[in-house]
């Protein structure tokens, strides 16, 4: 198949975007009652929820257990009906395997492990559609939800995924479509405000000429995303704080 | 600033659900200089302010908006300037795009250029013009509606900007579309709307346009009233996807002889016969090149190739059908019957333009008129045009539209004229188009690419380069050479060895990945070498000054050194950048001078005497290893230095000297090879010359065996060494003859990306080498600059870039390379017939000549001197009489005629003579002198007073034409250098 053309010569994705537009971010805090915290995110089509129970004591085996940090344990599934193609996907498969070590390496950069000793944080995370960028959505869906359950972080993690068009234009958050035609893809998961890397993947190997702009465009994107989800945190907590009686909106009803 | 709304599409398949996302913007303009509404950059003002009204039916200014069809068929009525001011919608751009890539890329072409003012209107993403499919609706409808919405969204979105105007000076926008059912619904809409036809006919001061204007929709009607259609109908495209599906049809590219226009091959991809197709029906209006659906006959009525030479001389009448009966009548004979099937779709045409004459109307002032191509595998085409009293001394470019089933000709349109006919750069013109070389003159980008003169060598090219100044280097070249891109030196090293270097032009210096030089230099692939001219790859100042390795001059190399023993074995290879100053530019005559005289003894003699015995070592050892020494008739035109015209002609000559040069660039490029290959699996840009399946030599075997020779083409080695048994002391131009014979059997070798192809397809057959590649041509091949690149970088000497290393990207650009270079070759070979023929203007000659085959209806000559291959018909033309009769024999590969037998490789002396009775193809006629048939032959010049020319060609019994001979790839590093 003759590979077509990611950007259009007037600029445009094959999806309407430009190159350095993200696709819609929708989110909501507190979806659910029984977990400590809770988020749903969408990112264009791709909709994740994340829910996240702790600090608690270990469950299981004591013998895991920190005795100077806590354990983060994150899990990753994805709905049968996620993808275009309906398939019963076992939880613990290699790939989710895979995307779970990687989620549990960028919260345990950003959440202060070391405040609760000898106690577990879960994190689960579930992709109800999966459009692409897959990772990042649960990674920006998880951090909503550890700030819900009020687990103390260094910092919002954020992940944003980028690609190469036509050779030499970074695309950020990158589309299932724009996956699948089979350029190279580069992860990101960033602390943005400090400007640290919690994780970095490629799908394929960039030439180093190619990499600065891209890594540069990933945590642009991180940037904004970032930008996106405090207003979201802020929004939820003046609403929540609101019908609790206290934050801004409830002195001026007062 | 961004999304304003996500859209689902959901397209449902069996199992397939697919959901995108489709964003709708705010911040998409409408390119027109006068909208007061939109927030444009300044250099997306596309469309006028004031656009000149120019046509008649519509005396307005106005924008245009074109359909998909009508970009589609009328993409030459754009690429003429007279309109000007239109708005193409993406709409029909994707749809464009989806059903031919080459209109695309020409329309891009078109709103590339900032004089035409295209302008393209992203309407899909366009938050007032985006139309949604409604439920029942065909895609091409909800297209059409997508447009008419973009013209009323255009209409009045100007209005509101143009409140102030005049009623009358207020642009308007009117959509053109062949589409009967839009154009109704468009009018009901309150839109202008006119077909594409109807403007261009109205459109003022550009005449001529209508000629250009598609033949697609006007059905032919010349004598269709009651006409019988000529051709069965094409299956349908679902038909022909289930026929091949089910394994009742074939699918593969239709190759039409060159020889019989009744005749043509399919090439199916998985098989390795061809199926032939044969006669009117069979053909049934395939085009050379086009991909079609075949069905194959059953076993008993398949039928063998005709062995007739046939042209289409008719003009549109009946007579063919004789000689297609004649055809399809020679069934019954039992030889080896070919797979046999006839063409019953067309998947995909693959026309493009074509060059050649117009033969005029007898009828005074028709405007139809009939197209002569000048590729013979093409039909004739029937055009209409209002000039042709102008353009029936020109050569024209012409381009199909459509083939009714009741026409005999495809219909065609005029695109533009070359020249005047005969006139040397038209049809050098002609030929280069023909070959689709690029032979434009180079851009001011690419010319801004080159160096500052007077170049310098700085201090810090020194420091990163080897000095090899010191060292007695040498070039030797063709006479006439201006770019040498290769030097040589030899020294006896204290230990016995010789220290022995090639020089290599370092082209990539000047080249440097990513710029426009390098674009048009990887675009051009290859220096093109005509007989009188020179079509370069780079521009001259590098191809002739700065890279060409010229005597006395300090210029850059890459360098290939080796440590070899006196008995040619390598003890060591190094490579590296370097300066060199070359101190002598030789000719190979004038080395083989030195070489030979012996009481020459500076330093440069004796290393020449060096490199050659070393050579000659290596040779040795090449060949006993497999390497094929193969042949193919050579000439070189002495021209004369004011007109051009070709004065002499002469076979070109070998020297000792031109395989001792060949012999080392052979090493350096089988050495660098191993080096790249090893350093780059995955993307080292390698060339290959892929064994034969021992089926393709069966015809030449046999040829052999007729002669009581066997030839054996088990393996490469088994048939140099046959081949160099299969001497005649009769005979000594039979041995070459042979090896021309086998070179024409041989595929031709390829560049590939290594990561592409299989490692143990890696061998060059030709050569027998497992690795080879070349490095030693930059200044005309592109492949050696991406192999100079590739070897800088593993030498440390420079740096990749990112598409050095993507294989698919090399891919891609070999198989460009391999294109280009095969064209290059035919177009060369062309440029020699072309001069050939100049030179026989005015001449009549006996010469020398042998059999190379033997035909039905004639023989094919090859006239050594010429290089020159003709064809000598024994049968009689039509409606001329012959009162000796020739009878062929299949089997025995031979004509007899009385007792006078001819066999191949037979000698036989011809005359020679040009038939300029048709202007498109000047022939070279052929007439048998020796051995005398009465009756047939005519007698030698010698004999007879010399009678003038054009009474020979009066008497003529048999009308013969040089062909130019089919496609052979020469192994060696051999040049053509233009004079």
């Amino acid at each position: 198949m003759a590979r077509m053309d990611l950007i259009s010569f007037k600029g445009l994705r094959l999806d309407g975007r430009r190159a350095n537009e993200l696709r819609q971010i929708r989110c909501k805090m507190g979806v659910f009652s029984q977990p400590d915290g809770s988020a749903y995110l969408e990112q264009g089509n791709t909709k994740v929820l994340a829910a996240v129970y702790g600090p608690h004591e270990i469950r299981g085996s004591r013998s895991k257990a920190l005795h100077d940090k806590a354990l983060v344990n994150c899990q990753y599934s994805m709905a049968t009906f996620s993808t275009g193609e309906r398939k019963r996907r076992p939880r613990g498969d290699r790939k989710s395997q895979e995307m779970s070590m990687h989620l549990r390496q960028a919260f345990q950069a950003a959440i202060r492990v070391e405040v609760y000793p000898r106690s577990q944080i879960d994190i689960f995370v579930e992709v109800l559609q999966a459009d692409g960028g897959n990772y990042c959505a649960c990674v920006n869906a998880a951090t909503l939800a550890l700030v819900d359950a009020g687990i103390p972080m260094t910092e919002y993690v954020v992940a944003c995924t980028a690609s190469l068009a036509n050779g030499d234009v970074p695309l950020v958050d990158v589309s299932n479509l724009e996956e699948n035609s089979g350029g190279p893809n580069l992860t990101v998961a960033a602390l943005p405000l400090s400007g640290q890397v919690a994780l970095m993947e490629m799908s394929q190997r960039f030439h180093l000429d190619h990499l600065p702009k891209v890594v540069e465009c990933a945590l642009q994107g991180c940037r904004d995303i970032h930008q996106i989800l405090d207003q979201a945190v802020r929004r939820h907590t003046e609403m929540s704080g609101s019908a609790l009686g206290w934050g801004n909106r409830a002195q001026v009803d007062l | 600033m961004w999304t304003t709304k996500t859209f689902l599409k959901k397209r449902k398949g069996s199992v397939l659900k697919i959901v995108r996302e489709h964003y709708l913007r705010d911040d998409i303009w409408c390119g027109s200089d006068i909208c007061t509404i939109c927030a444009h950059q300044n250099e997306e003002l596309v469309l006028e302010k004031n656009p000149q009204p120019k046509n008649k039916k519509f005396p307005f200014p106005h924008y245009i908006v074109l359909d998909t069809c009508v970009v589609l068929n009328q993409i030459n009525v754009l690429e003429e300037d007279a309109l000007c001011n239109v708005i193409v919608v993406q709409t029909v751009l994707e749809e464009v795009k989806h059903r031919s890539s080459s209109v695309y890329k020409r329309l891009l072409d078109i709103v590339g250029n900032p004089n035409r003012k295209f302008y393209v209107f992203v309407n899909e993403h366009h938050k007032d013009t985006y139309v949604e499919r409604e439920p029942g609706e065909k895609v091409n409808d909800r297209n059409d509606r997508a447009i008419r919405v973009s013209v009323a969204w255009y209409e009045s979105h100007l209005m509101s900007s143009q409140a102030d105007r005049r009623k009358r000076d207020r642009v308007k926008v009117i959509l053109l579309t062949d589409d009967v059912d839009s154009k109704q619904k468009a009018e009901n809409e309150g839109l202008h709307v006119a077909t594409i036809s109807d403007y261009v006919r109205n459109v003022e001061d550009c005449p001529g346009l209508e000629d250009r204007l598609s033949q697609h929709n006007t059905t032919y009607e010349l004598q269709a009233g009651g006409r019988e259609p000529l051709f069965p109908a094409h299956f349908t495209p679902s038909q022909i996807h289930q026929g091949i599906k089910s394994g009742k049809l074939l699918q593969g590219s239709f190759l039409a002889s060159r020889e019989n226009f009744l005749e043509g091959q399919v090439n199916v991809e998985g098989q390795d016969k061809m199926i032939l197709v044969q006669g009117r029906v069979g053909l049934n209006r395939a085009v050379d090149g086009d991909i079609v659906a075949v069905k194959l006959l059953p076993e008993e009525e398949w039928s063998v190739p005709s062995h007739m030479v046939l042209q289409d001389e008719g003009d549109d009448s009946e007579d063919v059908l004789e000689e297609e009966n004649a055809i399809l009548k020679s069934k019954d004979e039992r030889v080896a019957k070919l797979p046999t099937g006839h063409i019953v779709g067309i998947i995909r045409r693959k026309w493009r333009q074509y060059c050649g004459i117009l033969q005029k109307n007898p009828i005074e002032g028709s405007v139809r008129h009939i197209f002569v191509p000048a590729e013979r595998k093409v039909p004739k085409v029937r055009i209409e045009t209002q000039q042709a009293d102008i353009l029936s001394s020109q050569r024209i470019i012409v381009t199909i539209d459509s083939w009714p089933r009741n026409s005999r000709y495809p219909l065609g349109h005029f695109v533009r004229a070359l020249g005047t006919i005969g006139d040397k750069d038209t049809e050098n013109e002609v030929l280069l188009l023909e070959h689709d070389v690029p032979h434009s003159k180079f851009s001011e980008a690419v010319l801004s690419c080159l160096p500052k003169l007077p170049w310098v060598i700085t201090e810090k090219d020194v420091q990163s380069r080897v000095d090899l100044r010191h060292v007695d280097i040498c070039s030797v070249d063709p006479p006439g050479c201006t770019d040498i891109d290769d030097a040589l030196h030899c020294k006896e090293l204290e230990n016995g060895n010789y220290d022995v270097g090639v020089h290599i032009a370092d082209v990539s210096h000047f080249i440097r990945p990513g710029t426009a030089i390098d674009k048009e230099a990887a675009l051009r692939a290859t220096t093109v070498y005509l007989v009188d001219k020179r079509i370069d790859m780079v521009p001259e100042l590098l191809s002739s000054n700065l890279c060409s390795l010229r005597g006395n001059e300090e210029r850059f190399a890459f360098s290939c050194i080796w440590e070899l023993t006196s008995e040619a074995e390598i003890v060591s290879t190094r490579f590296c950048k370097s300066i060199i100053r070359s101190r002598q530019a030789m000719t190979y005559e004038e080395a083989q001078i030195k070489i030979d005289d012996l009481t020459q003894n500076d330093t440069l003699s004796k290393s020449l005497r060096g490199l050659n015995s070393l050579a000659k070592i290596l040779k040795k050892r090449r060949i006993e290893n497999g390497a094929l020494v193969l042949a193919s008739p050579e000439i070189r035109f002495q021209v004369d230095s004011e007109t051009q015209d070709p004065i002499e002609v002469e076979a070109k000559k070998l020297r000792e000297t031109n395989s001792m040069v060949e012999e080392f660039m052979l090493l350096a490029n089988i050495y660098v090879a191993i080096k790249i290959l090893e350093d780059f699996p995955e993307c080292a840009m390698l060339r290959r010359h892929p064994k034969l399946p021992v089926s393709n030599f069966e015809p030449f075997i046999k040829a052999g065996r007729n002669l009581g020779f066997e030839i054996n083409s088990e393996s490469g080695k088994a048939l140099a060494l046959s081949l160099d048994n299969a001497v005649r002391p009769d005979n000594a131009y039979f041995n070459t003859m042979l090896r021309i014979l086998a070179t024409r059997c041989m595929m031709q070798a390829v560049y590939f990306a290594s990561g592409m192809v299989q490692r143990d397809e890696f061998f060059h057959y030709g050569l027998a080498a497992p690795v080879y590649t070349h490095f030693t041509s930059p200044i005309r091949r592109y492949a050696d600059v991406i192999v100079h690149r590739l070897l800088a970088v593993s030498i440390g000497a420079d740096v990749t870039y990112p598409d050095l290393l993507d294989k698919r990207k090399s891919h891609s650009l070999c198989h460009n390379l391999n294109y280009r270079n095969r064209m290059a070759q035919y177009a060369g070979r062309a440029s020699v017939a072309l001069h050939t023929h100049l030179f026989f203007r005015g001449k009549v000659q006996d010469e020398q000549g042998y059999v190379l085959c033997v035909r039905k209806n004639a023989l094919q000559i090859l006239i050594p001197k010429y290089g020159l291959e003709g064809t000598l018909y024994v049968s009689p033309h039509k409606g001329a009489k012959q009162n000796v009769t020739f009878v062929y024999s299949e089997e025995k590969q031979t004509q007899k005629c009385g007792d006078v037998i001819f066999r191949p490789f037979d000698p036989v002396t011809v005359q020679l003579s040009l038939d300029r009775s048709n202007v498109q193809h000047e022939k070279i006629v052929l007439k048998l002198v020796h051995p005398q048939i009465p009756g047939f032959s005519v007698p030698s010049l010698s004999s007879v007073k010399r009678k003038e020319s054009d009474e020979n060609l009066q008497e003529e019994m048999e009308i013969s034409e040089v062909s130019v001979s089919p496609p052979i790839e020469k192994i060696s590093t051999k040049k053509q250098k233009v004079k």
